[in-house]
């Protein structure tokens, strides 16, 4: 037994040399995390802000410029004047702006005559997204006009139900707190999935595994030291992204690091399991990088809910989501920093965890074998 | 030297389409993402549960639920009882967000007085939340007008391009860009790495070719992998999902040669800084992920703030993603395609340049 | 204890429809060198894994040290001490990283570590390197300490697949010694080789061909059949090549090399002794008999060698010339820096048309570097490498038109296949059109090669690699051959061909150049330069060589002999200056 953990210990040791003499290692491992979670955190941003809006007034009128005046402003967008329909056409086909508003020309008196709104409204619906926030703002802006003009003109005071919106858990509404929990996630299969890809394939295809075979080692304690560097790689990585996160990046985290700890422990026993996996099986450094980008990466990007609603999505694609070890960890990550240790959730994501971690490694461990043959 | 390049070129696609696995990983992995992505990666929002924590008993509230309970942006309703439930509920994700209806809500709408209702919104997924916010607001504005509020008259909104806002439109012809990345870029990075483990690398260095012609005899293989993966993906994107390409063919092929050769520039630049098969595919990786991400695929480059969204230009991705939706969804004319395009030339020269030099600097 | 080290009985082993090993059943006695010797594709390192533990037998009676490898694999793998084909080193750890790696796998306790890592490195001369990565270490070196990494555990039992290919004769003779002492000590050592020359050295032998079993005991029983029967033709007058040639094409005569300036013919058994006039050795030509060596016993076990004539000969056409000069390769002064370390100082030679030039030298010590700038794989910093005038770090493309190039283990796309190959580099050189097709055509016929045309490159017989990779060196018609240890690991049959072929070529006035660690390949060579701390220490025909270093205590001196004694007066030189 004591044997058998030394040897265990002298591989695990043996393994972290390798990486940290690798440049390709470290950069996985601590530059990209860092550069993905500000991208994350600074680049991208799902809410939509100051988008550039044409505007072309044909009617030259007080109301109608008053309008415009109100339209344009608003800090969520930029309304950029056009003279004509027809330049602001070529201006959305060439993608300067995500919209045009058309002030027609009897604007003035089809307001007074009460008919329908003398204003048009064209979006890019290539981005099906902005289109819908500059058709929802243009409506916005048109509906809170009416009530000016309807205070002031001192009609009936306007009755009619009000809707006050609040954001639960993240007051300032900013998307990039919801990002970056998924964010880590992401980081996490790579270090997991992806760094391990390469490991075992790269001992058989250099040599190396044959003389190992010889020695008095076990694939359990060949396997176990395989797991753990990339374990602690990966723990060493998470705790960096968490410290950038909430110091740099003032991401709010109400959970617990313990429990942060425990659930990215058993993800990663999942993702370095399907790594170890594909590694054993094709004993191919290209073809295993590439499967494991396929097969483990992609979908803990796409199908985990990190950018997109799993709930969004149709029924046969989201089943495939239920035995995605991402979707659980992803699910566990956003409560643990927005939400807080909620038993409830964390619980059920750390069953399936476990569950899917353990049957990775049983598998990894059927499929070595001893024998060259 | 033509002829030699040629040969180069032959080998090089021999060497890649021999291996079966290989053959497999060009293609099948193209056709699972086009299976896949169109239908995970949807705006819309939809099968979602709506609390409900109804104060007022009123005839007014009781319809307002009703009318919200058809929405297409939610398949449950849950009836919450009080303040800890209404939290529990959003706590736990049982709920995207939660209406809170007041006690004296019926009596203030009845009697033309404001009537404020509060829709609590579930910050983790803020962006589901408000587009479902906003169909809620269609909702409640309608209702509201039947107390005597005005409705605000609708604006004609126009949708060009995509009529109906369907994001598969939107995502399949940034797919063409997207995917085509991938595999062109390992491609051309992994190859060099690869003979060089493999020791015919030497072979080559030992022959007549120039390391000029080396790397155009690598590129040339990486630019026909990603021409075919694009050109399933366009099949796939007209005659599967059936939407329309208005633009023109020949000037999108022109246009993903261009692409094409800056990615495999910019691979053949990894492949030169490489030691080993490992350092070329995490390089590669390292240098896609940020690029698919500031690319304006998942979000726009224009809410990329300065001076992050300035530094995207050297990013090809961008350009490309821009050409792409632009031929396909909006038919740009050849003016429109070339101010897209040039910034795809210079950062071809560059790296090709830079790949140049670094490999005949490794040779010393 | 057993008696025997290994013993296996009617030891069978097949991989699909391929029986590599048939029916083997021997015995190796403990406390010996013995040597796995065959001809590659014979089964050695089937046999070696076999035992190992590595893969299992279809059949038959195989132990170990007294264990079943495949039942009791644990309790052997405690006692066994292995070392495959690569040494099993990680490159990126220190050489005392991976000897603390395989004492921690082999259970070797604190207070004896250092006990035993002191003896290794002290055993080893590793001593001064213990913080060098392993993939920093010299071919010699890196040898030497994958033999002490399989030697921590104390086995009762060594294999070494192979260890000496491509380590240079001092490295090998220091290696031999090392081995030797620990077989006196009581260790079994079970040592593979393709080089004969070492299996005279082995205690006893096992003689592997086609998975059979040839030939099982003392090494010098065996050479004692051919007493007698070996003899050489000295004070030849004119083209010693065309002599070989033309005695391997008589009845009597088994197989024949050249030793220096002399042929050296075996005979078949009861043949009579050749005469020297038949076969145009000259007037002064006359027989002397020889000693016989393990390599002929070896040769008459397997039926002899090839013959002497290349069709490649007939096929290519005469090599081009430029102008009436006959320096075909030259360097001048040459010069090659890393840093500070100069690799290469001032090494200057000149080859002639139609000789074959050997460059010879100690691993590590400038003659790779030599050798790479002189085919244009790397630019000297200092002084001039040219190719038929052509310099190759101004007009690189131009003068590269005019070598071939075969580099050791032969660098052919392995995942291609043998049609695909030709095309690829005779296309690269040039070679287009009906003309392509015309060269690609002759080659197959040649070589052999139709019935393989549609095979991969790296499933093919290792003697077929060879034929597939010199046809791709020569299909361009170049006037000079480099070649990078051609024959390295290769078994003497294949080696004969080789060079029948290289002969061949050189008839049409092919200028070689050749680097090797194999003494007796030095042989074949017109003349050898020996590289030494980067410098041209000696150069001359393989007998001057050895005449400048005979004396009394050694008056025949062999090629090796020659090398080791060169190397070792170059250092005390370097010690009094």
């Amino acid at each position: 037994m004591r044997d058998g953990v030394r040897r265990t210990l002298a591989l695990s040791r043996k393994e972290l040399f390798q990486i940290v003499r690798d440049p390709s290692s470290i950069l996985i491992a601590f530059v990209l995390p860092l550069i993905l979670m500000f991208i994350f955190g600074y680049g991208l941003n799902l809410d939509t802000s100051r988008i550039r809006i044409g505007l072309v007034t044909e009617d030259h009128g007080t109301e109608a410029s008053r309008f415009a005046s109100a339209f344009a402003g608003s800090p969520m967008i930029e309304a950029l004047p056009m003279d004509s329909a027809v330049q602001a056409g070529r201006a959305l086909t060439a993608g300067a702006i995500r919209g045009f508003v058309v002030i027609q020309p009897d604007f003035a008196a089809r307001l007074k005559r009460g008919d329908t709104a003398p204003v048009q409204v064209i979006t890019d619906g290539s981005d099906p997204n902005t289109a819908s926030f500059v058709a929802a703002y243009a409506q916005g802006a048109w509906a809170r006009w009416q009530e000016v003009r309807r205070a002031e003109s001192a009609a009936s005071p306007a009755g009619g139900i009000r809707i006050e919106e609040r954001y639960w858990f993240n007051e300032a509404a900013i998307s990039r707190h919801f990002l970056i929990p998924g964010s880590i996630v992401v980081i996490m299969t790579v270090i997991g999935a992806l760094l391990t890809s390469l490991v075992v394939a790269r001992e058989w295809e250099r040599g190396t595994m044959e003389a190992l075979l010889a020695t008095p080692v076990t694939l359990v304690e060949f396997l176990l030291s395989k797991l753990l560097p990339y374990y602690l790689l990966g723990m060493a990585s998470m705790l960096v992204c968490w410290g950038v996160s909430v110091t740099l990046l003032g991401t709010p985290f109400r959970g617990s690091l313990l429990a942060l700890a425990g659930i990215t422990s058993l993800y990663l026993a999942s993702a370095l399991g399907t790594g170890l996996l594909l590694s054993t099986l094709l004993r191919n450094q290209f073809n295993a990088a590439q499967a494991a980008l396929n097969a483990a990466f992609l979908p803990a990007v796409m199908l985990s809910g990190v950018v997109y609603e799993i709930s969004s999505m149709p029924a046969p694609v989201r089943a495939v989501t239920y035995i995605l070890p991402a979707r659980y960890f992803v699910s566990s990550m956003q409560t643990l920093f927005l939400a807080g240790d909620v038993p409830g959730i964390l619980v059920a994501n750390s069953l399936f965890l476990l569950v899917t971690g353990c049957a990775f490694i049983a598998l990894t461990l059927r499929a070595t074998r001893r024998h060259l043959d | 030297m033509l002829e030699r390049l040629a040969t180069l070129i032959r080998k090089e696609l021999q060497a890649l389409l021999r291996d079966p696995q290989g053959r497999a990983l060009l293609v099948v992995p193209v056709l699972l993402q086009l299976l896949v992505f169109p239908f995970a990666a949807t705006m819309e929002v939809k099968n979602n549960t709506l609390g409900v924590r109804n104060q007022d008993g009123g005839a007014a509230s009781v319809e307002l639920v009703q009318r919200l309970a058809q929405t297409r942006a939610f398949t449950h309703l849950l009836v919450l009882a009080n303040e800890p439930e209404l939290r529990r509920a959003i706590d736990e994700q049982r709920a995207l967000m939660v209406l809170s209806i007041p006690p004296d809500f019926s009596r203030n709408l009845a009697a033309a007085r404001p009537a404020p209702v509060q829709l609590l919104l579930d910050g983790r997924r803020s962006n589901a939340a408000q587009i479902a916010a906003g169909y809620v607001q269609t909702v409640v504005s309608g209702y509201s007008a039947e107390f005597g509020a005005r409705p605000p008259s609708q604006l004609a909104t126009r949708h060009w391009f995509n009529p109906n806002l369907d994001s598969r439109w939107f995502l399949l012809p940034s797919l063409v860009a997207i995917i085509t990345t991938i595999g062109c870029m390992i491609v051309t990075a992994l190859s060099v790495a690869r003979e060089r483990e493999q020791g015919t690398f030497e072979q080559l260095m030992v022959s007549p070719l120039t390391p000029a012609l080396i790397m155009i005899g690598k590129a040339v293989p990486a630019l026909l992998v990603a021409l075919l993966q694009a050109s399933i993906i366009l099949a796939a994107a007209v005659f599967a999902y059936r939407i329309p390409f208005q633009g023109s063919l020949a000037l999108l092929y022109l246009a993903i040669v261009l692409y094409g050769t800056a990615l495999a520039g910019v691979g053949l630049l990894i492949s030169a800084l490489s030691s080993t098969q490992q350092q070329a595919f995490l390089g590669v990786f390292g240098f896609i992920m940020p690029a698919i991400l500031l690319s304006g695929f998942i979000s726009p480059v224009e809410n990329i703030p300065e001076p992050l969204r300035s530094m995207t230009w050297v990013n090809p991705v961008r350009h490309f993603l821009v050409i792409a939706r632009g031929l396909y969804l909006k038919g740009f004319d050849a003016e429109l395609v070339w101010q897209n395009a040039w910034p795809l030339a210079v950062i071809a020269a560059v790296t090709l340049t830079l790949a140049y030099a670094m490999f005949r600097w490794r040779l010393q | 204890m057993d008696a025997a080290a290994v013993e296996f009985a009617g030891l069978e082993r097949g991989f699909g429809p391929i029986r590599a090993l048939r029916g083997l059943t021997a015995t190796i006695r403990r406390g010996v060198v013995t040597g796995l010797v065959g001809p590659d594709g014979a089964g050695k390192t089937t046999l070696m894994r076999l035992m190992a533990g590595l893969l299992r037998p279809s059949a038959g009676h195989l132990r170990v040290d007294g264990l079943d490898p495949a039942a009791e694999g644990d309790a052997l793998r405690a006692r066994l001490g292995y070392m495959p084909q690569k040494f099993g080193l990680y490159e990126d750890l220190t050489v005392r990283e991976n000897l603390d790696l395989y004492a921690d796998l082999r259970g070797v306790p604190g207070a004896a570590r250092e006990q035993r890592f002191a003896r290794m490195l002290d055993f080893t001369g590793l001593a001064r390197f213990t913080a060098r990565p392993a993939g920093k270490l010299s071919g010699g070196m890196k040898q030497k300490l994958g033999l002490a990494c399989a030697l921590l555990g104390e086995p009762a039992v060594l294999l070494l697949d192979e260890p000496s290919v491509g380590v240079d004769p001092i490295s090998r003779r220091e290696l031999w010694k090392m081995v030797k002492g620990l077989a006196a000590g009581g260790l079994s050592v079970l040592w593979s080789t393709s080089y004969l020359d070492e299996a005279e050295l082995c205690d006893e032998v096992l003689l592997l061909n086609e998975g059979e079993l040839k030939y099982a005991g003392p090494p010098a029983a065996l050479t004692a059949r051919l007493a007698g029967r070996v003899v050489q033709i000295r004070d030849i007058a004119g083209a010693r090549r065309k002599v070989l040639q033309r005695a391997l094409a008589l009845p009597g005569v088994l197989d024949g090399v050249i030793q220096g300036q002399a042929v050296r013919l075996v005979l078949k058994q009861g043949a009579p002794l050749p005469d020297p006039a038949a076969v145009g050795a000259g007037p002064q030509a006359r027989l002397a008999p020889v000693r016989p060596r393990f390599e002929d016993a070896f040769m008459d076990i397997l039926g002899g060698g090839p013959g002497g004539e290349s069709v490649l000969s007939r096929v290519i056409a005469d090599a081009p010339r430029q102008g009436n000069d006959q320096v075909v390769i030259e360097a001048r002064e040459l010069t090659r820096r890393f840093g500070d370390f100069v690799a290469t100082d001032r090494v200057s030679f000149a080859v002639r048309r139609g000789e074959i030039f050997g460059l010879l030298g100690p691993n590590g010590a400038g003659k790779s570097t030599t050798f790479r700038m002189m085919c244009g794989l790397l630019t000297p910093s200092a002084g001039r490498a040219s190719v038929m005038g052509i310099d190759l770090k101004s007009s690189a493309s131009r003068a590269r038109q005019q070598l071939g190039y075969m580099a050791q283990k032969f660098s052919l796309y392995g995942n291609l296949t043998v049609a695909q190959n030709l095309r690829f580099f005779s296309g690269v050189y040039g070679l287009s059109g009906a003309r392509q097709t015309a060269r690609i055509a002759e080659m197959v016929e040649a070589f052999d090669l139709a019935p393989f045309l549609d095979t991969a490159a790296d499933t093919l017989p290792l003697g077929f690699k060879q034929r597939l990779a010199l046809a791709c060196a020569v299909m361009h018609g170049p006037a000079v051959l480099f070649l990078d240890e051609p024959t390295s690991g290769v078994d003497p049959i294949t080696r004969r061909e080789f060079w029948a072929h290289i002969n061949g070529v050189v008839e049409r006035g092919v200028t070689i150049m050749v680097t090797t660690h194999f003494m007796d390949e030095a042989e074949y060579c017109d003349r050898i330069g020996l590289v030494y701390r980067g410098r041209m220490i000696a150069v001359g025909t393989p007998d001057e060589l050895k005449e400048s270093v005979a004396g009394p205590e050694s008056p025949d001196p062999s090629m090796e002999d020659a090398f080791i004694a060169l190397v070792t007066r170059s250092d005390l030189e370097a010690a009094h200056a």
